[in-house]
């Protein structure tokens, strides 16, 4: 059994001003090579896990328990300056919008080669060597001439491309994605997803992957976490998690989903009884929690 | 085969290029499109797919002429209307209306739900006095699935997908003869998107209007349209009935547009096709 690299435990998050959780106990593990699906719809606390996990919450959320790991050390007991130098050593993060991710100033080559020189220490003229290395692993053609470009100038998948390239830069042992193909075309999300793919499975990488899209999570992840208004309802292999979903929103989420070679089974709403149902198992999760709380 | 509301003959379209407009001189033109033509059958879905920079988008909206061809034809229910004056259109507006992707932007964050619905039907007299606008609005709500009560609520206090909603009812409650649906569940989870798209299919059977939906997604378009027409950099690729146009895609864009939607089952090997 291999470790975790990245291991979350009982993690609740929750506003400071009202005392609601965003997240109810979220615990999940990624291992070293391994691409672990984060799934859920807008509001369920896919981000806010990502937030955590890079100590970059907001301000309004504190964290009430739970621990996050990587490489087996806390990283709620570390100051922010350790906290910056510790994770900057080995994660890194592929964010969803590419245009504001990226700095709208710098050429590409100096959004690459920061990292490296700030972090690694690498001195400035290997930094630029490597960026262009990685530009070519990352299938740009003519990486010397992109380098000397702006964001603007670049489309939005070449930007993906440069921000992948721009996380695997340092060797990070953990990659966090979030959402990175959804604004895509496509066409364009195929390359990407199979890019990402390609880059993981080289590099050994631990790869959290968020997601609202089954059918990514099918081609792409071996493992899945099924989130629900921030709590896990199902974890479990990508292949068990498609041949036989347990939990009724999971049931749900597929149904849902649009697909081409099935018209008339997809895109089925989900049943008021369901969504009631949801909410009460929600109501429950807090007042088991609070109950424990009172005692603890 | 059901006549066609729209016959779209030839249809070419250019904007001014604002990104290489020089100091002095005359803006460069972009061509947008490049002499389409095709009919929309009345009664029907009309599925409209292709990527960013297809000209989907603004085919939709040269269709209900926000924007002005250069050339070409739009058969509006008999009558050319690809060079009428903005005066000429205003008797048409009422049956050519739109509902918007971003349901944040398009709904005046100042005005109540009613309010958004009613004014257009008292523009256009379908109403004919504010009462009436009020009791057609309530109607409307209660068309998308909404409770009355939300005629008094103000935009933000809705969810993405009952914002669409109210710009459904908006539509649908001029009763037009034709209705724009561009990107209309793009910004959705899955499950409002599939709320949303059961509602369009009810309400098609219930009010028989004509729509173009306009979609970068494939599978969507698959269970709600009749037909679709796959365009890419400003021409129609292929144009067929929806079961043919996914079993037997003629061309090989559209088969490369099917095979790039990731299906929600686990296939080894997709990734390496890429």
């Amino acid at each position: 059994m291999t470790e975790a690299y990245l291991d979350i435990s009982d993690l609740s998050v929750a506003l400071q001003h009202s005392g609601d959780r965003l997240l109810r106990g979220v615990s999940l593990a990624v291992k070293p090579g391994e691409v672990h699906a984060l799934v859920g719809e807008s509001g369920a606390g896919k981000s806010m896990i990502a937030r955590a996990v890079f100590g970059i919450l907001p301000k309004a959320v504190t964290i009430l328990e739970g621990q996050v790991t990587i490489e087996g050390a806390d990283l709620n007991g570390m100051s922010q300056a350790a906290r910056r130098l510790f994770i900057g050593k080995r994660a890194a993060f592929i964010p969803q919008d590419p245009l504001t991710a990226l700095n709208p100033s710098k050429r590409i080559a100096d959004q690459i080669s920061d990292r490296l020189i700030h972090i690694l220490g690498m001195p400035k003229a290997k930094a630029h060597a490597r960026a262009a290395t990685l530009l070519e692993e990352v299938k740009i053609a003519d990486p010397e001439r992109v380098m000397r470009l702006y964001p603007h100038e670049l489309s939005g998948g070449m930007r993906q491309r440069v921000l992948i390239a721009a996380a695997f830069a340092g060797e990070p042992r953990l990659i966090v994605a979030d959402e990175p193909t959804t604004a895509l075309d496509v066409t364009v999300q195929r390359q990407i997803l199979a890019l990402i793919a390609g880059m993981q499975a080289r590099h050994g990488t631990a790869l959290l992957f968020i997601t609202h899209n089954l059918g990514v999570v099918a081609k792409l992840c071996q493992t899945a976490s099924v989130l629900y208004a921030g709590k896990v309802v199902e974890q479990t292999g990508v292949r068990q998690l498609f041949a036989d979903p347990q939990h009724a929103y999971t049931r749900a989420l597929m149904a849902a989903t649009p697909r081409y070679d099935r018209p008339e089974e997809s895109l089925k709403p989900a049943s008021p009884e369901l969504m009631g149902e949801l909410a009460r198992e929600v109501a429950e999760t807090d007042t088991l929690w609070a109950k424990e709380r009172a005692h603890g | 085969m059901a006549d066609a509301l729209f016959k779209i003959e030839d249809l070419h379209l250019s904007l001014p290029d604002l990104a290489r407009k020089p100091l002095f001189g005359a803006t460069p033109r972009i061509t947008i499109l490049k002499g389409l033509s095709f009919t929309v059958p009345e009664g029907a879905i009309t599925g409209i797919v292709g990527e960013s920079g297809s000209g989907k988008t603004s085919l939709g909206r040269t269709l209900i002429r926000l924007l002005n061809p250069d050339a070409g034809r739009i058969d509006f229910a008999g009558r050319d209307i690809a060079g009428l004056d903005e005066e000429a259109l205003r008797p048409l507006r009422r049956d050519l209306q739109i509902i918007f992707q971003d349901p944040f932007s398009s709904l005046n964050p100042r005005k109540t739900v009613g309010a958004i619905i009613g004014a257009p039907l008292l523009l256009h007299k379908v109403a004919a006095s504010s009462g009436e606008a009020r009791d057609l609005a309530l109607d409307a709500l209660t068309h998308v699935g909404l409770p009355a009560s939300f005629a008094a609520r103000y935009p933000h206090e809705l969810s993405g997908g009952q914002r669409q909603r109210v710009g459904i009812a908006r539509a649908v409650a001029l009763k037009p003869r034709f209705i724009l649906a561009d990107e209309i569940v793009s910004g959705l989870d899955v499950s409002s998107q599939a709320q949303i798209l059961t509602l369009l299919m009810e309400l098609r059977a219930r009010m028989n209007f004509t729509m173009a939906f306009i979609s970068h997604d494939l599978s969507v378009v698959r269970r709600l349209c009749d037909r679709v027409i796959v365009m890419r950099k400003g021409e129609i690729v292929e144009d067929a009935d929806t079961a043919t146009l996914f079993e037997k895609p003629q061309h090989a864009y559209t088969r490369l547009l099917r095979d790039s939607i990731p299906l929600p089952e686990v296939s080894d090997g997709w990734l390496a096709e890429a």
